[in-house]
């Protein structure tokens, strides 16, 4: 394996670019896949039969610490980031432990609005527009939950293994998935909550 | 219902009872011949392990000539059923599945197949390179495919065949009208295949971005990378919608939730329009590497230079983008108003623009070129008028007023299969034999595979032009029967002998195969007819490393430079070569992708949690997996070089 030390340890060999690269097609197959998700509930918004509409189901506290939590882990994943390239180890590890906690926490509020919105009514069963709105969040949430498996899969193999190519790569292409959910969050956060309860 | 009730055909018929015999006795003679001639640790080792674009590639073949025997048996049922009036060989119900599912393997499970089989013989042959991007993803990208394969086809012997058309339209498709699993095996089964195939569409946009041999810039690829690069751009972009569309009709369908019902809100019509927004996409990315292949056989035969590379090129691209805003004229008469239909009746048209300057390009190839009739070229010069009067008639489909007199008549139908079979599956074969020396180290007879393009036009030709009139009369399509005063019966048994006339011409496919196989000559070399791209420039057969030493690139037609201006391929020494190694996790992994879609199909949700975790346990052990592949020794590649060039000598 050939490794160019000139550049980060995440680009530094040529399987490495490759992954990188493949991986930001993902992400415009991901971009493709969350806005089909926004069309169908853009479409059926309004289509709210027999159940609730959003404005009286959504409540702006829980998805305030939601947006928090999740904007401060896509911080703390970007310092780990910039840890690793310092080559600093213990405080990649800091880093990925305090986003993977702040994605869980996140997960943890989420899961409460959920319940919350079966509470009052508004399951997935009972309308188009409950359907689309879980679906929509549901995939989201999806997306936090394997990352979070994910990214302490990579957290253990940098204890093990130390800051290599292979894992400065996978940790790289996690952060970018990271930051990728959170792009997606603050759509969800702007058009289906701040512009549904307006 | 009872638990065992619901795997019970619900429309049982002698004919399904002789294909589950007849299934069941293959499947027994398979594993006994395997465990007779003691081949499972080769198949093993050598195929279902395999990470090689090449053998994956050749896995991809034989699934879609299956599935085009599948397919063409499903085609010929309802020709027979249509060739009388008041025929009673299919019912109702029977026919609807028949239909369904002709519709949903001939595109998802042989076309998509067989392109696919050439992106990864051929990609990375043409650019220069050892293997794919992510071997590992493309193995696992085939057995998803393979496992959504299976799947759909265990449908009509255990719990019935979907049946609302491979479009699956609803609300016919949901609950309350389609009342058997066999519309969950449709959401299930291509929803798997589905993923498989967005993984390839990943893989292979990175490997020709990232692994061209050096010199070879975007402009100088070969047509066929051209067209597989601009597929795969589309299977990025169109295939996530099919993902999700599919996602939320088996919620519709197993969750109740209400996305494409006729209440609480639910719209049918959301269906349609994310159907058509993949689906349009998807009959581009099925002809543009047919248009690929055209373009690598007529210069090769016309020995002439490709006429207007940078044209071809950007018409693809024009066809790529214009082909995610058309979606809308597949239902002109559901009600969209003026405005829409005419901005998606003037889109539609527009295609042909781009379409008929790859038409004349081709012209202009063969202008002045020193023609010569093998049978790849044969089936170019029948797809250019075939496909061109398919084409015609889509422009007239494509206006919008004059389409309420076609919208799902019998003209549709004969539409497009007249772009499709000229267009997609000519091509196929004709890459089929044009490739295949390079694949299988010895041609296809000339003779057979000459009878075969003219037994298939022929009857191509009687099998679907009658449609075009019996539609303009009236003829509705999925209909299985009519009555005798329509006057339809002339021309309707007709097209039954022209598809009888099909099906002979695949049978002689199948027979000039063994034929070939017998008696054909081995020892042709590594260029036997005399090509023009890198392709051709490394041994017959290829070896796993396809190039020993990777080529060098300056003009669009490498090798042909290398053969007649004195451009030098191979620069430099043999130098040891990294391979990925085998894995037998992509094959794993899909089979417990089948268990969790037959789970979900039939809603038992025990299994389809434990097989969730397997699948989520095979990803963590590849996470967690060290594999930094092997190399192959210099000695090694000296070795199989000498042994292959002295093959290759021998028959000169």
């Amino acid at each position: 394996m050939k490794v160019d030390n000139s550049l980060p340890l995440e680009y530094s060999t040529e399987e490495n670019n490759l992954k990188i690269l493949g991986f930001w097609i993902f992400i415009g197959a991901e971009i493709m896949l969350f806005a089909t998700l926004f069309t169908a509930y853009f479409t059926l918004v309004n289509r709210t039969g027999n159940g609730p509409t959003g404005a009286e189901i959504f409540e702006i506290t829980p998805v305030l610490i939601e947006t928090i939590l999740l904007l401060t882990s896509s911080f703390t994943i970007g310092l780990g980031i910039h840890a690793m390239r310092l080559n600093k180890k213990k405080a990649t590890m800091g880093f990925f432990i305090v986003t993977l906690i702040l994605g869980l926490a996140f997960l943890g509020v989420e899961i409460y609005e959920f319940t919350h919105y079966v509470h009052v009514g508004a399951g997935l069963q009972v309308s188009a527009f409950t359907a689309a709105l879980l679906t929509t969040l549901g995939t989201h949430g999806l997306h936090v939950t394997l990352g979070l498996f994910w990214g302490f899969f990579i957290l253990l193999q940098i204890k093990k293994r130390g800051l290599t190519p292979e894992t400065a790569n996978k940790s790289f292409i996690f952060s970018l998935y990271w930051h990728f959910l959170d792009i997606i969050w603050i759509f969800i956060f702007s058009f289906i909550y701040l512009k549904g309860m307006m | 219902m009872d638990f065992f009730d619901r795997f019970a055909v619900p429309h049982p018929s002698f004919l399904i009872y002789a294909s589950m015999v007849g299934i069941g006795l293959t499947m027994l003679a398979i594993v006994v011949g395997i465990t007779y001639f003691k081949k499972w640790g080769y198949l093993w080792r050598e195929w279902i392990t395999t990470v090689d674009h090449k053998r994956i590639g050749i896995m991809y073949l034989l699934s879609a000539l299956l599935m085009l025997f599948r397919g063409g048996v499903d085609g010929i049922m309802m020709r027979y059923q249509l060739s009388m009036p008041e025929n009673t060989f299919l019912d109702s119900q029977h026919y609807n599945e028949v239909f369904t599912t002709h519709g949903v393997v001939m595109i998802l499970f042989m076309a998509m197949p067989f392109i696919i089989f050439f992106f990864n013989y051929l990609v990375p042959l043409q650019i220069g390179a050892r293997d794919v991007a992510f071997p590992r993803l493309n193995a696992l990208s085939f057995w998803l495919f393979f496992m959504g394969m299976g799947l759909f086809n265990i449908s009509f012997i255990v719990g019935g065949s979907p049946d609302a058309g491979w479009t699956s339209y609803f609300p016919l498709a949901g609950n309350e009208f389609s009342t058997s699993v066999g519309t969950n095996y449709y959401m299930i089964a291509i929803q798997i295949a589905g993923i498989g195939t967005l993984m390839t569409g990943i893989n292979f946009i990175t490997t020709i971005l990232k692994m061209r041999a050096p010199g070879m810039t975007l402009m100088k690829m070969p047509m066929f990378t051209w067209s597989a690069f601009i597929a795969n751009v589309i299977i990025v972009f169109a295939f996530p919608v099919l993902t999700v569309l599919l996602a939320m009709g088996t919620m519709d369908r197993l969750f109740g939730t209400n996305f494409f019902t006729t209440d609480n809100g639910g719209m049918d019509m959301l269906w349609a329009n994310l159907f058509w927004v993949w689906g349009h996409p998807e009959v581009y990315i099925l002809i543009l590497p047919a248009f690929g292949l055209y373009s690598e056989i007529i210069p090769t035969f016309a020995r002439r230079n490709l006429y207007g590379y940078t044209s071809m090129v950007a018409s693809m691209v024009i066809i790529s983008l214009l082909s995610f805003f058309v979606w809308a004229h597949h239902f002109f008469t559901m009600g969209q108003g003026p405005l829409a239909n005419s901005i998606f009746s003037i889109s539609t048209m527009a295609i042909a623009v781009p379409t008929g300057v790859k038409i004349f390009n081709w012209l202009f190839t063969l202008w002045k070129g020193k023609i010569e009739f093998t049978t790849p070229m044969l089936y170019s010069v029948l797809f250019i008028p075939l496909f061109t009067l398919g084409g015609v008639t889509g422009v007239m489909l494509a206006m919008s007023a004059a389409d309420y007199q076609y919208h799902n008549t019998m003209f549709l139908v004969a539409h497009f299969h007249n772009v499709i079979i000229p267009g997609v599956v000519y091509a196929m074969l004709a890459g089929l034999t044009f490739y295949w020396p390079k694949i299988f180290g010895f041609m296809l007879n000339e003779r057979l595979g000459k009878w075969t393009a003219w037994t298939l036009s022929i009857g191509f030709v009687l099998a679907f032009i009658p449609m075009y009139i019996t539609g303009l009369d009236g003829q509705a399509r999925r209909m299985y029967t009519y009555s005798e005063s329509t006057g339809f019966s002339l021309l309707n048994m007709v097209s039954f002998v022209g598809a009888a006339i099909m099906a002979i011409a695949f049978v002689l496919l199948v027979y000039n195969i063994y034929y070939s196989i017998r008696y054909s000559p081995r020892n042709i070399g590594s260029d036997p007819w005399d090509a023009r791209s890198l392709e051709w420039a490394t041994h017959t057969p290829v070896p796993e490393y396809n190039f020993a030493i990777t080529p060098q690139v300056a003009s669009t037609q490498a090798f042909w430079d290398s053969k007649k201006n004195g451009h030098e391929l191979f620069k430099g020494d043999i130098e040891k070569i990294h391979m990925p190694n085998n894995s037998g996790l992509p094959f794993i992994m899909s089979c417990i992708f089948f268990v969790f879609g037959f789970a979900m199909i039939f809603s038992i949700w025990p299994l389809a949690i434990i097989t969730l975790i397997g699948i989520l346990a095979c990803m963590t052990y590849r996470s967690f997996e060290k594999d930094h592949g092997r190399y192959i020794s210099v000695e090694e590649i000296k070795e199989t070089e000498k042994r292959l060039r002295g093959a290759k000598n021998e028959g000169r």
